[in-house]
């Protein structure tokens, strides 16, 4: 069973999402499911800082040895920050999902809508299961 | 509902992720697939391959049959040897890829793709009749058990007495490992030396743990499906339902070959593939290296740089030896740079390189 940290927040596409009760600006990544599920992650491509992106859109990719998987936006806003490293070595993604592997940061424009709880996110990765 | 090889549980105890192919359940990955695949290239992986098909042809035409349901010259083998071949369409289309074992004299081992191996088996009893043997499909009795890598002769070598050394690549022998009846075959998948184990169902459990046991101090792990297909891209050694497949003949896919039409008598396809023989084809299959990171994959268009497209990817990966994306592709004869590869609609130039992409040091 793959780890769901209570603390975050999930969409049904396998992003989790931080630090919405510190403020406008949260982190965002893919969860340890996904992770598990792509295998070796061998390509990562993120929006550019400064991109203004819409909840549910597909705004980068996600590429393993076997497949490839878009990113979808969790929430509405702009991009503020991306993380390079991750970039420069994927494989983080699968070591670190919910710490080195964090993927881009987003000023959220109003109210994120449709997260998921940690438990509702574990409803979803039972059911794929 | 996907059929189970009798390795299943012991794939799940080591917490595989298992996927449907060609209507089997099997091993994807058991980790990291990377990892996996390094081990093979670096020390041994230990692979199941109980979907594959095992046909039995015997009888004192057994040879002459398979000259003529084949395009290869099998009655001309030696016994404890094996070659690559294939079964064709009488349109020369390719039904399979096979290798076959000579066991004796009367007696030879088709062992034909978990895709097709129902179909390869119906086409050899329809193509034996007339001929003095018999077609037994024994696919569900046997299990296949592959150690591969260059340790696996070490590893192999503690648990039998069968004479390792002196088999030969594309040779097989019968003995026992780790106190099963096995045919031993110096055959793989992978680029690397090693070795195939066919053996009776009810013994593929205990072969497996007897030999993930001697194989830990030799840094053996288990591989599953995900590995063998970049270990076999690696190699350029083609797949059936990628680089091969029914619309295609043994010269479209640059492997004329196989097809002896010395042999004496017809066999299946020789109408139609003896004019193909000395024409050039339309297309030939290369060898792709991307210039960045994505991954060109099965079915993208290969691009010009005015956007006309000049080719099809039949199969793409990470590559582990290479250090960047590799592909193969059917690509237009006339063009050979300038090539892109269009991935989700982004051209990503690729350049064109020798295969294989990957030889092993002998």
């Amino acid at each position: 069973m793959s780890s769901i940290p209570q603390e975050l927040s999930y969409t049904k596409e396998h992003e989790w999402v931080a630090g919405l009760d510190d403020g406008l600006t949260v982190t965002v990544g893919i969860t340890a499911y996904a992770a598990e599920s792509l295998g070796d992650v061998v390509f990562v491509q993120l929006p550019e800082v400064g991109a203004t992106i819409e909840a549910g859109d597909a705004i980068g990719e996600v590429e393993s040895t076997k497949s490839v998987s878009d990113i979808y936006a969790p929430v509405t806003g702009e991009v503020v920050e991306t993380n390079d490293t991750v970039v420069d070595d994927p494989s983080l993604i699968n070591s670190d999902p919910y710490g080195e592997g964090w993927l881009f940061r987003v000023r959220m424009e109003g109210d994120p809508e449709d997260l998921l709880t940690a438990d509702e996110y574990t409803t979803v990765t039972t059911v794929e299961s | 509902m996907s059929r189970s090889t009798p390795l299943r549980e012991v794939h799940e105890s080591l917490g595989a992720t298992l996927t449907d192919f060609a209507g089997w359940l099997m091993p994807l990955r058991y980790g990291s697939e990377s990892a996996e695949h390094n081990a093979v290239r670096t020390a041994a992986g230990l692979f199941d391959l109980s979907h594959m098909g095992e046909i039995f042809v015997t009888g004192p035409q057994a040879g002459e049959a398979l000259d003529y349901a084949l395009v290869g010259h099998l009655s001309a083998l030696e016994t404890g040897r094996a070659r690559y071949t294939m079964i064709c369409a009488a349109d020369g289309g390719v039904l399979d890829d096979l290798i076959v074992y000579r066991q004796g004299d009367d007696r030879f081992l088709v062992v034909a793709n978990a895709s097709n191996y129902a179909r390869v088996a119906d086409e050899l009893a329809e193509r034996a009749e007339g001929f003095d043997a018999e077609v037994d499909d024994q696919s569900d009795a046997y299990a296949l058990v592959a150690v591969q890598g260059p340790r696996a002769l070490e590893i192999l070598s503690t648990l039998t007495d069968a004479d390792l050394p002196a088999l030969k690549y594309y040779a097989g022998v019968p003995g026992t490992v780790a106190g099963a009846e096995a045919f031993i075959a110096r055959t793989g998948y992978t680029g690397e030396d090693g070795f195939e184990l066919f053996v009776a169902a009810a013994d593929a459990v205990p072969l497996w743990q007897e030999l993930a046991k001697a194989g830990d101090a030799f840094g053996l792990r288990p591989a599953g499906l995900s590995a063998r297909d970049t270990l076999r891209l690696e190699a350029g050694m083609p797949l059936y339902g990628n680089e091969l497949n029914a619309g295609l003949t043994p010269f479209d896919a640059g492997l004329g070959r196989v097809v002896k039409f010395g042999k004496p008598g017809d066999f299946v396809g020789r109408a139609a593939l003896a004019p193909l023989k000395d024409v050039p084809p339309r297309r030939r299959l290369i060898g792709l290296v991307a210039r960045g990171r994505r991954v060109p994959r099965h079915g993208y268009p290969v691009v010009l740089g005015d956007g006309a497209v000049v080719g099809e990817v039949t199969s793409g990966a990470p590559s582990q030896s290479v250090g960047k994306p590799i592909a193969m592709a059917y690509v237009d004869t006339d063009v050979s740079d300038g090539l892109a590869v269009d991935i989700r609609g982004s051209h990503e130039p690729v350049d064109v390189v020798d295969l294989p992409f990957y030889r092993r040091s002998m």
